[in-house]
């Protein structure tokens, strides 16, 4: 049986259906990043209850299927311009952060790379090293993700207290994977049908600069994208003629080597809410599990 | 291009005997775009920077990479589309991405 962790999918943005694809073709957790809604929230009160969202209901919507849920939080980078709301946003933070399943800060990033995007960023970073948490950082689409991606490197740099192992620059490609991984990263390769990266795009990088620190994942959200990328790239491995031992060490063993630095990341726990968990619920969270059930 | 840290696990006959179908499909929907455009308006390469960098990364196909060139084709062509320049912008512009830099300052037609 195969087993994968989806280290980055917006699974608030897909239906149960999607929960039972990944389940059948063996997700055993997802994390999700905070991220953009599609639309600007209004204010900090929106990031608080979607922040609720992640922390509360996701984790137990997904333990239905068996699948552990984890959550990054942040202020999304195509909100980042707007440094009022960044700064009351991220003074709302941290008490989330307790929450047993946060990792860290993520996704933050640049996506025009503008000063206040930069400078949202470095209060993000620096949110992340005062709480002792891991970093995940999400790069620019398209035409801006070189310039971005380069930009975000020489930000991390300049900072003594970053431990490069503890950070992941997502959505690499072939143009950014080696300024990444040079300066110590972690990286991942996001699987999308139409933008970033296919699978057989993602083969050629693993066979051009090996398996260390890069991890794939689907991404999936409300735009094209499948909740099921990362089993299509297994698929995609073994036509290639790739070993089940290579394919189980990139798509189970590299996430759990990165989120594992976080106490957090335990897969042998029960996911949240299923009848193994002995934590005793309220009357609202059996409504919630109830309600999940029923979906 | 310097050897993959992982050999493939295909002969290079055996990749084209896996691969080269659907490679020739994406080719002949490439050749339909192009098509296309030309029926509509063959002027848009000179009036469209989207149109002038995809015609200009064809060529890239094209031009197999010299011995000891460090980019290959896929980075030429992401180089060839992205955003040159190193300084942050001042304010935002627009949120979205375009997919290619206009660094011939045509605009969209």
């Amino acid at each position: 049986m195969m087993r994968y962790v989806d280290l980055h999918a917006h699974m608030v943005s897909r239906t149960t259906d999607d929960y039972v694809r990944m389940a059948l073709t063996g997700c055993v957790a997802v994390t999700e990043p905070a991220f953009w809604a599609g639309w600007d929230r209004s204010s900090a009160d929106g990031f608080e209850d979607y922040f609720r969202h992640l922390t509360d209901f996701e984790p137990k919507r997904a333990a239905v299927y068996g699948i552990r849920h984890f959550a990054w939080l942040c202020l999304n980078p195509k909100e980042g311009e707007d440094r009022a709301l960044a700064r009351e946003v991220l003074r709302r933070i941290p008490r989330f952060l307790e929450n047993p399943t946060v990792l860290g800060i993520g996704e933050i990033g640049l996506n025009k790379i503008t000063r206040n995007e930069i400078a949202t960023f470095r209060d993000h970073v620096e949110l992340a090293l005062e709480h002792d948490q891991l970093i995940h950082i999400h790069t620019p689409h398209l035409e801006d993700k070189y310039k971005g991606t380069r930009t975000i490197v020489d930000i991390l740099t300049e900072y003594d207290r970053i431990e490069p192992s503890r950070v992941m620059i997502d959505h690499a490609e072939e143009h950014t994977l080696p300024i990444i991984l040079e300066n110590g990263f972690w990286t991942g390769l996001t699987l999308y049908p139409q933008t970033k990266v296919s699978p057989e795009r993602a083969i050629d990088m693993f066979e051009r600069y090996g398996t260390e620190r890069i991890c794939v994942a689907s991404a999936c959200d409300w735009g094209p994208s499948l909740p099921d990328a990362v089993p299509h790239f297994a698929l995609a491995m073994r036509r290639r003629g790739h070993d089940a031992a290579l394919i189980d060490g990139i798509i189970y063993g590299n996430p759990i080597a990165f989120l594992g630095q976080s106490p957090k990341f335990d897969l042998s726990a029960a996911p949240i809410g299923t009848a193994a968990t002995a934590m005793p619920r309220s009357e609202s969270d059996a409504k919630t599990a109830a309600g999940v059930a029923a979906a | 291009m310097q050897p993959g840290v992982i050999p493939s696990p295909k002969t290079g006959r055996e990749l084209v005997d896996e691969y080269f179908i659907e490679n020739r499909n994406r080719l002949l929907e490439i050749a339909a775009f192009l098509d296309r455009l030309d029926r509509t308006d063959a002027s848009l390469v000179d009036r469209d920077f989207r149109v002038r960098a995809f015609r200009d990364a064809i060529k890239l196909l094209e031009s197999r990479p010299a011995a000891g060139e460090p980019q290959t084709r896929v980075e030429r062509i992401q180089h060839l589309m992205s955003d040159p320049t190193t300084e942050p912008l001042e304010k935002l512009d627009t949120k979205g991405a375009r997919g290619a830099y206009d660094r011939w300052q045509l605009g969209v037609a």
